[in-house]
């Protein structure tokens, strides 16, 4: 599998990374060059292997539903670049939320 | 207008319903999931995405999802794991969504609606999955301000939510409101969600389209559109409407169908009553989805599906049924009970069980337990008559003391006053009348009206319900019914 400069154009876009020319070429090439050392899998005869879910061999880890303290709102903002003391503060946000 | 048999398409629905769970706390931290608290007051470094936070499930939020799953008739999978779904949004703080993608828990369920009037045929609609995921937070945008910020309170962050996806089996905006009314009955008699769509505790989207016949005999399938913001089951109803209208213009105008544009998405505007083009919906590929390495996965095993089973009180559908066979009600009237939720039900199977019939337990619940409470606002925990007190009270009408519209003056006041029937009676000066009493105030009225005595004896037996006002104004404590069978009984002894 190779990966195209389309490709990295798209993802870096949904991550919001703003790569110049010069970077998505980079980027293209090195991309492929992981892509394609992982790729070597592939190879294998997995045929008669489980599917893995998750790498870890426990399962039903589970806490019990009790409240606990949460942070103060003062606590919880102290990092945000804005705030008004209740919430945070953001550009404006005129669309409809993106996901449910 | 598609209800219209005659209509020139097939409206083709499917829900995409978000509920919150009724847990304390949040799915993968110990905030409380309290509604209504301050901004920012129940948010710890997990739910505010912290660096080196770590998400851990809550046990009671599977545990009712897995209830919710199984009363949607469900096939729950032995092993399930949770996916991050990408994006980038204010109220994510983490830039991802914990969800379910290709292993959801539970998946090919189903749900019946019926209409008790016959609006429309029974309808079985498919359930395609029911996942686990968590909540975003809220932006607030106040746009009248003008500021240009937008404030985050992330309170709701995290909030264990259960997404249930139906297939497109509905074919009526009307069809769609009922199915989502039988479903948050489901959930709620189940204790799984208050559904309380003001508080956001339940969400629909919509996806529709219609299926247009060709003279060829091709079907036309116009393209896909999912309505969202819609703040009630009414609204459901009314944009579907809407868009149903909408979409059959659009096809006689462009004659576009499905595929020739991506899946649009359409916002409800309930003032102007119209949906409105919103951007377009990312490919569910650009999610970039997936599995959440910091959780384990779950398993689910015969004996734990059969506790969650066994633990699970009867849902709407088969109380009904069993309202019907106990208490040989009809389908109309179970359903109007059941509606109502399982304390009504309870109240009502008191009050039957006591009075040992159903029918009547019924019409008194219809009538005036319904009627009063609509009057009064509150519930039935905390109604002033009890079911053995209500069943004192109808057994006394049943045994002919007094008559119905006595009896509703007494409920009336055992309501306002919280005494009882018998109580109620002494006060009122209310006390049975005696088959002698009866008799003589028969013979009174008989020998007052000699008119409506002979129109009776000329076959108009109508006339006799003269006789009824009069006997009131003599004795309130009278029975109609009686004084007219007493009457009527003389007048034929006559000969
Ligand atoms: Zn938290």
């Amino acid at each position: 599998m190779t990966i195209s400069r389309q490709d990295v154009a798209k993802v870096g876009l949904l991550a919001r990374l703003a790569l110049s020319e010069a970077e998505l070429d980079t980027m293209t090439t090195e991309l492929s060059n992981i892509v394609g050392f992982v790729s070597l899998l592939a190879e294998l005869d997995t045929s008669h292997v489980e599917p893995l879910a998750h790498p870890l061999d426990t399962h039903n880890v589970f806490r019990d539903d009790i409240p606990l303290p949460s942070l103060t709102t003062a606590e919880a903002l102290q990092s945000a670049p804005r705030h008004d003391g209740e919430c945070f503060l953001v550009p404006a946000v005129l669309n409809e939320s993106g996901a449910a | 207008m598609n209800a219209s048999p005659t209509a020139p398409f097939t409206t083709i629905i499917g829900l995409e319903v978000h509920v919150q769970l009724q847990t304390r706390t949040k799915l993968f931290c110990g905030c409380s999931t309290q509604f209504g608290a301050p901004p920012n007051t129940q948010v710890c470094p997990t739910c505010l995405g912290l660096p080196g936070s770590l998400p851990v499930m809550n046990r009671q939020a599977f545990a009712l999802a897995l209830r919710a799953a199984l009363a949607l008739n469900c096939t729950i999978a032995p092993t399930t794991k949770w996916d991050r779904k990408n994006y980038f949004y204010p109220d994510l703080p983490k830039g991802y969504q914990i969800s379910q993608f290709d292993l959801p828990f539970s998946s090919a369920g189903h749900l019946e609606v019926v209409d008790p009037k016959g609006a429309f045929a029974p309808r079985d609609v498919g359930i395609i999955r029911v996942h686990l995921e968590e909540d975003a937070g809220k932006s607030m945008h106040d746009e009248a301000a003008g500021t240009g910020d937008t404030r985050i309170d992330l309170n709701r962050a995290g909030t264990p939510l259960c997404e249930i996806v139906t297939q497109p089996d509905l074919r009526s905006p009307q069809e769609a409101r009922a199915w989502l009314n039988e479903l948050k009955l489901l959930l709620v008699y189940l204790g799984v969600s208050d559904c309380n769509m003001q508080e956001g505790s339940l969400r629909v989207d919509a996806n529709i389209n219609l299926h247009i016949p060709q003279p060829d005999g091709r079907i036309a399938k116009t393209p896909i559109v999912e309505i969202k913001n819609m703040n009630s089951f009414r609204s459901v109803e009314r944009a579907l409407v809407y868009e149903t209208a909408r979409q059959y213009q659009e096809w006689q105008e462009t004659k576009a169908e499905m595929g020739s544009k991506p899946k649009q998405t359409r916002g409800w505007d309930e003032p102007a009553g119209i949906t409105r083009g919103q951007r377009a919906k990312e490919e569910s590929s650009d999610y970039r989805y997936f599995p959440e390495p910091d959780l384990v996965l779950v398993t689910v095993d015969a004996a734990q599906l059969a506790a969650v089973q066994s633990g699970m009180t009867e849902p709407p559908t088969e109380l009904r049924k069993a309202l019907e066979s106990r208490w040989k009600i009809s389908a109309y009237d179970s359903d109007v009970l059941v509606n109502q939720g399982r304390e009504l039900v309870g109240y009502f199977e008191e009050l039957a069980g006591a009075i040992g019939e159903g029918k009547v337990a019924s019409n008194w619940m219809q009538q005036d337990v319904l009627r009063t409470l609509n009057e009064r606002g509150g519930t039935i925990d905390a109604f002033p008559v009890t079911p053995a007190g209500l069943a004192d009270l109808i057994r006394r009408v049943t045994a002919g003391d007094f008559d119905t519209s006595r009896a509703r003056e007494i409920f009336a006041e055992m309501v306002t006053s919280g005494r009882s029937a018998a109580d109620v009676v002494a006060t009122l000066g209310i006390s049975a009348v005696d088959d002698d009493e009866l008799l003589t105030l028969c013979h009174e009225l008989l020998a007052a009206n000699p008119k409506i005595v002979a129109d009776v004896r000329g076959g108009k037996e109508q006339a006799a319900a003269g006789l009824i006002g009069q006997a009131k104004k003599k004795n309130a404590n009278v029975n109609p019914g009686k004084v007219r069978e007493k009457c009527l009984e003389l007048i034929r002894a006559m000969g």
